[in-house]
């Protein structure tokens, strides 16, 4: 028997992994990206469809509940992923100076 | 050895023209005028006043203004750069002071210090945070200086070479006091007044970008 929420977790892995798969072929996303989102949206059905998995790793990181180690593996994978969303930008925000810089000084050469 | 002011500027079309004028006035020929983006007339006023304008087309902030006006400097010959502000804040009978100690041989860069003798009248909130300021570059930087954030500055060709900061914003100020330090150049302070109109304090950095400023000098010390 199929909960809701597992039917929810599968869909939405389903199409997640689509996307990331599309965005692999149009290569705006790197093999190693499209892995890291494999084993993020895989991680997510088994954790839907065998909830003893979960039971048994929280047990493994000294965490009392199964949801538990979802919610605290979350939001450290959030962390991550807005470190490099910020260090992306950081980086982005260097290049249109440079950019901007340069056309400055190359229109007044000419 | 003929000084080239840079002045970054960002929508002060009320008051470059002003500023040109009088440094022009004081026979300060090569002057170079940074239009950082701005939406109103700042280069027409600028370039009518006889500066030499370089427009960067989206406004990127003071620190970046300022490297695209030194390195233009820079590739025409200049010995010394004097770092001067757009709002008349800064007073031009005080270049020749910043500029003295590094035609001698003295120092590589002089900083103004609105605390150092002639103090002006500086609001005492914003006292407290460049005092604030100043401490923490010491503590940060090993720098020891009175005044933070002063936009007054000289310096010669190696102090512009070693200068390499990469701060876009304001924090471009604690950037220099870091290198100032890391590149161990001779660095001295030199009183000036710093002029504070109701023209110039509205345009000015409100004080409350103090803590963006420590951030991100917090943040530049963790990633290195």
């Amino acid at each position: 028997m199929i909960t809701i929420l597992q039917t929810v977790a599968l869909v939405v892995a389903l199409f997640a992994v689509s996307r990331a798969f599309l965005r692999f072929k149009d290569r705006k996303l790197s093999l190693l990206a499209l892995l890291f989102w494999l084993v993020i949206w895989a991680g997510v059905v088994v954790a839907a469809f065998v909830p003893t998995m979960l039971t048994w790793l929280s047990a493994q990181f000294g965490v009392q509940r199964g949801v538990d180690i979802l919610v605290y593996g979350g939001i450290i994978l959030l962390f991550y992923l807005i470190f490099r969303v910020y260090v992306k930008l950081e980086t982005l925000d260097q290049q249109l100076t440079k950019t901007v810089r340069e056309l400055a000084l190359r229109k007044k050469k000419k | 050895m003929k000084p080239w002011i840079v002045i970054a500027a960002h929508n002060e079309e009320k008051s470059i023209g002003t500023v040109v004028r009088n440094l022009q006035q004081s026979s300060y020929r090569n002057i170079i005028v940074v239009n950082d983006g701005s939406s109103d007339r700042t280069a027409e006023h600028a370039e009518q006043a006889g500066a030499l304008v370089l427009s960067h087309i989206i406004n990127r902030g003071q620190g970046a203004a300022l490297r695209t006006g030194m390195e233009y400097a820079l590739e025409q010959g200049a010995d010394i750069i004097v770092h001067f502000d757009a709002d008349g804040q800064h007073a031009v009978r005080e270049i020749k002071h910043l500029i003295e100690p590094i035609k001698k041989g003295k120092c590589d860069i002089t900083l103004g210090s609105r605390f150092l003798g002639t103090a002006s009248n500086t609001p005492f909130i914003r006292k407290l945070f460049l005092k604030g300021g100043a401490l923490s570059h010491y503590i940060f930087y090993g720098v020891k200086l009175s005044d933070s954030h002063n936009g007054f500055r000289a310096m010669n060709r190696k102090a512009a070479h070693a200068l390499d900061f990469h701060a876009n914003g304001m924090d471009h100020a604690s950037e220099i006091v870091d290198l100032v330090g890391k590149k161990k150049l001779r660095y001295k302070e030199v009183p000036v007044t710093i002029t504070y109109t109701d023209y110039s304090k509205a345009r000015g950095q409100s004080t409350l970008n103090a803590f963006n400023i420590f951030a991100k000098m917090v943040l530049r010390k963790l990633m290195r």
